[in-house]
């Protein structure tokens, strides 16, 4: 039943000028559920991201959010739903002008007339989620990277979202700040009734979290599965993917003319 | 060799076709600028208040030359009391606007082009949007107005401490008649003709140099050679502009003189 999935993907299909990025893609998100989409870099993963946030508009095929087809939405359609959705940036993506408590405040002003006090208590009972409440008065300047990032986890469950997106959350981290975040992924997710999508590619950390994870290799999905079924697959790229192999179904080179030709002056350099 | 020449044309025209687009796109996003009137005059603060000493400094020196040279020219025709007419023309006509304006797209142009252009490259601006905030109406816009609004302003005071200048050299220092100074200055400067003039070329180079400066930060490619590249965009272009624009409005507004 399509109501028991917030978000559903069919046949999707995505070109940058010439380039196709995503072939073919059809998943569903259900409700509830915390999800991974893992794979290499390069693989299109925050590009589906962006396509499900309206950012980018595919070239073919469906994206629907609780219901609503992204791709068709007017302008402000667009903004009405994107303030149910979280998303956490790579980086963090914090606006470096105004304070860790003013990040977290800010969807709160602009979209409510809510009084002072109430934002005021919202806001550090964000931050309190995050361990951050003694933080509130620093700039993201003075942050470490682990804590840019829990800053930026309150201000994208600033309004309580029905769905919280997350681009590479563990990317950078030290194994302690890994934890924490891995931690609070899951425990926000329950704790608002949200439904989460993570792109990453930490393997390790996300077959402790997730409920669900989809594998993309070149634009397409090539395996799906809960934890347990991943852990235990025997497909070549899951494999390489959970073993970290060098070389396997994704090569260890990019692609390029025989080293023997290269080396022997015959180079792909050389001037057309 | 011609089909990249035609690659340049084309990409250079697409440029201009998408800076004339986001022009119209900052115009009607504008209104929140106006109704949360706080953001546009933070930019003000930041764009034209920051530039007060800049202006000021290099109005007050500008005008002593001004009065040196216009003095040493002047006494050989033996007209030194007109000193005051042609400090003040000079300034009020030409020199205030244009000078002051490429001041401006220095010390704000610039500054605003690296802080759009940072903020796309560290995903403030994607953030923003995802967030259901319009980044042009809640970052452009506000920062477009601000510099048109501070323009006209550094113009003018540009030229005020200008004059002062030239009546610090010219009558404090070389003893030119302090009344024919000023009365000559008063006689002769009209205020449609002359300030009025003034005031509209600086509030249409205000448009040129906070357009250059937004689209410049807007277009930026995200990383750190691109906004470095932005940055220089905006001075060169906004110093074309300036003085192509100040050719173009002189020809129009000065025509019987």
């Amino acid at each position: 039943m399509a109501a028991d999935h917030l978000v559903e993907i069919r046949d999707l299909d995505f070109a940058y000028e010439d380039r196709l990025i995503l072939n073919g893609i059809s998943l569903q998100i259900p409700r509830g559920k915390v999800v991974a989409i893992m794979g290499g870099s390069g693989c299109g993963k925050t590009t589906l991201l962006r396509l499900i946030g309206g950012q980018l508009r595919p070239s073919r095929g469906e994206v629907l959010v609780d219901g609503q087809a992204v791709q068709r939405l007017r302008n402000d359609e667009l903004y009405a739903l994107r303030r149910r959705m979280g998303m956490l940036f790579q980086f963090g993506a914090l606006f470096t002008d105004i304070s860790v408590f003013e990040n977290v405040a800010y969807q709160m002003r602009e979209h409510t007339d809510l009084p002072e006090e109430l934002i005021r208590d919202m806001v550090l009972m964000k931050l309190n989620a995050v361990g951050l409440r003694g933080a509130h008065h620093l700039m993201p300047a003075e942050l470490s990277g682990g804590m840019a990032r829990r800053v930026a986890l309150a201000r994208a469950i600033a309004l309580d979202p029905m769905l919280i997106m997350y681009d590479e959350p563990f990317a950078g981290l030290d194994p302690i700040s890994l934890g924490v975040i891995g931690h609070l992924i899951r425990s926000l997710n329950d704790a608002l009734g949200a439904t989460t999508i993570m792109v990453t590619h930490d393997i390790q950390e996300s077959l402790l979290i997730v409920d669900f994870i989809y594998f993309m290799s070149e634009g397409k999905i090539v395996a799906l599965g809960t934890p347990d079924e991943i852990r235990a697959s025997k497909h070549p790229f899951v494999h390489q993917f959970v073993f970290a192999e060098a070389d396997g179904p994704v090569p260890f080179h990019y692609p390029a003319a025989p080293l023997v030709r290269e080396l022997l002056g015959k180079s792909a350099y050389a001037q057309p | 060799m011609l089909t990249r020449l035609g690659h340049h044309v084309n990409g250079a025209l697409q440029r201009l076709g998408f800076a004339a687009r986001f022009f119209v796109m900052v115009l009607l996003w504008s209104s929140q600028s106006f109704r949360r009137l706080h953001l546009t005059i933070r930019e003000v603060y930041y764009a034209g208040f920051q530039s007060l000493l800049i202006i000021m400094v290099s109005g007050l020196f500008i005008g002593m030359v001004l009065g040196m040279q216009g003095y040493e020219t002047l006494q050989r025709y033996g007209s030194a009391d007109a000193l005051g007419v042609l400090v003040a023309l000079s300034l009020v006509r030409e020199l205030g606007p244009v000078v002051a304006a490429l001041l401006f797209a220095s010390r704000a142009g610039s500054s605003i082009t690296a802080e759009i252009g940072l903020m796309k490259a560290t995903e403030q601006l994607t953030a923003m949007d995802m967030m259901a905030v319009n980044p042009i109406a809640r970052v452009v816009a506000p920062r477009f107005w601000g510099g048109v609004i501070s323009m006209p302003l550094l113009a003018a005071l540009f030229s005020a401490t200008g004059v002062f200048g030239g009546y610090l050299i010219g009558v404090v220092f070389i003893g030119v008649d302090e009344g024919a100074f000023w009365s000559q200055m008063q006689a002769s400067v009209d205020f449609r003709y002359d300030v009025w003039s003034g005031i509209v070329k600086s509030f249409v180079f205000g448009i040129a140099v906070s357009l250059i400066a937004v689209f410049e930060g807007y277009d930026a490619q995200p990383t750190a050679e691109g906004v470095s590249s932005s940055i220089k965009g905006t001075v060169v272009k906004s110093a074309l502009a300036i003085l192509s624009l100040d050719f173009v409005l002189t020809s129009f507004m000065f025509r019987e003189a």
